[in-house]
């Protein structure tokens, strides 16, 4: 198991400059420079110009900018940015527990609603159920979210009135922030109703964000069940004379939870990349709603950061999931 | 014991009584303010997110852009212009916070510290925040300012280098949003001078109370406040980017007045029963520049046939989508000297094929039409509306091809005159007409790398504002400017085409807000019904 994780994270290092290197490229390939782009009609003077792109480095070559930038990284730097002036690493602790509370709800639904249904309709296979349930995860799939998220503010928001627009919580309240996490702090908090108001703003873009894993969550389960069905073990293990329910929950679920374990880590890079759309349409103060700006701005250091600290988090998840893995099947762990 | 669970159940009464009592007005915001100083950062969203908490010497008065007292009593402007001694107001308070409980009033070291900040370097702030003082140095106060002086707690003199009507005008701007030096001693004394930009203290109607990036700006009435009490007892800015959902939130109540809301939603909000809609022409104008310096555009019949040619209805249709004002001169109807005498240039391109024939281009010429890279106020969509222009210049024979540069260089390359036809356009910033002319027309402007897009240099329209800008009398500046205004529609070196107008859609339970010429949200006389 050691062996196997010390190779692993050996494969993190070209993976972090790799990333490293495409986003500050992808960056600088799009026109202008993060002083340009603020200035007006107003122009700039050419010295004040020179001052600011000295002063942010951005008079260095290129390769010399990332080298610097890379030497940051290393001892743990990660810049500070042009537009605001703040540590990019202060910006990130400040807005990252948004978006965690955001894609972890996002992905327990997933998982939650996602598991039975593709278990039920596995075992239902060919049944009304099962078409439905298929039908309506092909929808669930390639639903954008930018459209879902806005038709389900107008159904559930604006004509029924159930859930609040957008936001965290109301602004009638005030809760400091002590975790970062909004149902945390709202529980500890002594204003009463702070809770269900934090509730109940997580419920629509929870549900937005998770629409997508939840779909394909149900049907890998359900191919993957499938499969497994059909194997001389659980031919077996029925003949046996056990229960349908034990067959299926404890020797086929089981082993069919490896492609859901793979499909569930690849998932949470689409839940962050999916994190920013619905971020921005219900103003969740998250890392991608940070992120998007910063390209708007060209806000160098905030997005490279930024990019980096995200890809570290995919980077951790896939790790965690290779793990499991090897949790799940010992011969992997070789 | 008993007693004592009913009065603390009173108290618990009272207390929510008066919580549900206390008036919060939510301001939908369009994003996060870069920080807490005006000074330095140049947006709109960080002006708004300011202006409940700081005053200036002279305010704008609430919807025009006239010039009231603010912390400044009164003031005297001496015989030769150059001079302006104001007298501050007396028993200012400043907020207050962790870091400082304030031991004296605002007085003159205040506002010597908030302008010797932006102007000197030997001052200890000048580079706290990343200096760089756009405003301030935009309005050439470096070059205009000859010193300020404290003469005594309450009394300061600024002495200018040369006459300048306008600079009462650049003290109501953002940038001349007075400072505690107080404070700022208190901070750099504790070694985190930055602070006094991102938890500020003011002497403004409202006290900033918490910021969450992304998230929500709180503000509480300054119970202290030198001016009228205001109605609210808290404002929030929630800030919400997507027009929609803004739009989603003032519906549902969730806020009562929502920022720049989508040209398609304005009828539906017209029709809403919930709401009202105000509407303002912006301090702003959009325009396509003629090179002058460059023929065929040297020849003013080319520049008048040009101005015939395209027809300024169907642009406003299709690119403003009924939030544009058409425009005939350089300053929008809201500024004061705007002459309404002035004609607008009706389409006519029978009329457009006749003076360009009379010029000697009765096959019409080849040029370059440049449409910027980004949107702004004054221009929704500039390519589209290249487009547009160049069908109807084809019209009259003029193949115009069109051109764009990012957004750094198309500015620096008009600027320095590569281009035949560039469209752009201005927005005021002190709501004085020379922040129009002397920046877009001027013969100082029209240099290379000058301001001017049109390169345009009149000796009789320079003279009449070089006049303008030393003369005191308000009536008198205005003539003088009504009058430059008759000479640039008849040398037409701009094809003028909108002033945007700013839509602010909020509930209809909100009284006293005033729509601000320059887009200022502010907040201080707003109720709730």
């Amino acid at each position: 198991m050691f062996r196997f994780l010390l190779r692993r994270l050996a494969l993190i290092v070209p993976t972090f400059v790799g990333v490293t290197f495409l986003a500050f490229l992808l960056i600088h390939l799009v026109p202008g420079d993060p002083i340009e782009v603020r200035v007006g009609e107003h122009g700039i003077a050419p010295e004040r110009l020179a001052e600011l792109r000295h002063e942010f480095g951005l008079d260095q070559p290129l390769w010399k900018q990332f080298l610097d930038y890379e030497v940051g990284v290393v001892t743990g730097g990660l810049g500070t940015s042009v537009v605001t002036r703040q540590p990019v690493w202060t910006e990130f602790t400040t807005l990252f527990p948004a978006t965690l509370e955001l894609t972890g709800c996002a992905i327990a639904l997933a998982l939650l609603v996602g598991l039975p249904l593709g278990v039920i309709a596995a075992v239902k296979r060919g049944t009304p159920f099962d078409y439905g349930l298929m039908g309506l995860s092909v929808t669930g799939a390639s639903m954008p979210i930018f459209w879902w998220g806005l038709m389900m503010i107008l159904i559930f928001s604006v004509a029924l009135g159930w859930t609040p627009v957008s936001g965290r919580i109301s602004d009638m309240y005030y809760v400091e922030p002590w975790s970062g996490f909004m149902l945390i702090d709202t529980w500890f908090s002594d204003e009463p109703g702070a809770f269900s108001s934090a509730v109940s703003h997580l419920i629509l873009p929870a549900i937005v964000l998770g629409t997508q894993p939840l779909a394909v969550v149900a049907r890998m389960t359900r191919s993957a069940m499938l499969e497994v069905l059909g194997e001389d073990y659980i031919r077996t293990a029925r003949a046996k004379g056990l229960s349908a329910g034990r067959v299926v929950i404890v020797h086929a679920l089981r082993n069919a939870l490896i492609p859901v374990v793979t499909v569930v880590g690849l998932q949470v890079g689409v839940l962050l990349g999916g994190a920013i759309l619905t971020e921005t349409i219900f103003s969740w103060p998250g890392v991608g709603h940070w992120l998007v700006e910063s390209i708007q701005r060209r806000d160098y250091p905030v997005l490279q950061g930024g990019t980096l600290l995200v890809a570290t988090l995919v980077i951790l998840v896939n790790l965690g999931v290779d793990m499991t893995y090897g949790f799940l099947n010992p011969r992997i762990r070789r | 014991m008993r007693t004592g669970w009913i009065m603390a159940a009173a108290c618990v009464a009272i207390l929510a009584g008066a919580a549900a009592q206390a008036k919060t007005l939510v301001y939908c915001s369009e994003g996060s303010p870069e920080n807490f100083n005006p000074m330095i950062n140049t947006t709109g969203t960080t002006f708004n997110a300011n202006l409940p908490i700081y005053n200036r010497l002279v305010e704008f008065r609430p919807g025009s852009t006239e010039i009231q007292p603010g912390l400044a009593e009164k003031w005297e402007v001496s015989e030769d212009g150059k001079t302006f001694t104001f007298h501050l107001r007396h028993g200012v308070k400043w907020h207050s916070n962790k870091s400082l409980k304030p031991t004296r009033d605002f007085d003159a070291d205040d506002v010597i510290f908030s302008f010797e900040r932006q102007w000197k370097d030997s001052n200890p702030y000048h580079k706290v925040s990343g200096g760089g003082y756009d405003y301030f140095n935009d309005m050439a106060l470096p070059k205009l300012l000859q010193s300020i002086d404290k003469i005594d707690d309450y009394t300061v003199r600024f002495v200018l280098n040369a006459p300048q009507a306008p600079f009462l005008a650049d003290l109501a701007m953002d940038f001349a949003t007075i400072q505690s030096k107080e404070y700022a001693d208190t901070l750099l004394a504790a070694g985190k001078p930055e602070q006094i930009d991102q938890d500020p203290i003011g002497t403004g109607p409202f006290q900033l109370v918490a910021y969450s990036k992304d998230s929500t700006i709180r503000y509480r009435a300054f119970p202290q406040y030198w001016g009228p009490k205001p109605p609210l007892d808290s404002l929030v800015f929630a800030i919400a980017k997507d027009p929609a959902v803004r739009l989603a939130k003032l519906r549902a109540d969730e806020c009562q007045i929502a920022v720049y809301p989508n040209p398609a939603d304005l009828d539906a909000i017209r029709n809403d029963p919930a709401l009202q809609l105000q509407s303002q022409p912006g301090l702003n104008i959009g325009y396509l520049a003629f090179n002058a310096l460059r023929p065929p555009f040297t020849d003013k019949r080319v520049r008048q046939a040009i101005n015939y040619a395209i027809d300024k209805q169907s642009i406003l249709t299709a690119i403003y989508q009924g939030a544009g004002q058409p425009a005939k001169n350089l300053i929008p109807p809201t500024l004061w000297s705007y002459n309404d005498k002035v004609q607008d240039w009706p389409y006519d391109p029978a009329k457009a094929r006749a003076l360009l024939a009379e010029a000697g281009f009765p096959d019409g010429f080849e040029t370059t039409l440049w449409a910027m890279p980004v949107q702004r106020p004054y221009n929704p969509d500039a390519r589209r509306m290249a487009e547009l222009m160049q069908a109807d210049l084809a019209k009259v024979g003029i193949k115009a091809s069109i051109v764009s540069y990012e957004w750094g260089e198309y500015r620096k390359r008009v600027q320095n005159g590569e281009h035949g036809m560039a469209l752009l356009g201005w927005t005021g910033d002190n709501g004085d007409p020379d922040n129009f002319f002397t920046p877009l027309a001027s013969c100082a402007a029209a240099r290379p790398g000058g301001g001017s897009a049109s390169k345009w240099c009149n000796q009789d329209f320079q003279t009449l504002i070089d006049k303008a800008v030393v003369t005191a009398n308000p009536a008198e500046r205005a003539k003088l400017y009504e009058q430059a205004q008759v000479i640039m529609h008849e040398e037409a070196p701009f094809y003028l085409i909108a002033h945007s107008v700013v839509f602010l859609p909020m509930r209809k339970n909100v009284v006293n807000f005033k729509m601000s010429p320059f887009g200022r949200m502010q907040f201080d006389a707003v109720d709730l019904k």
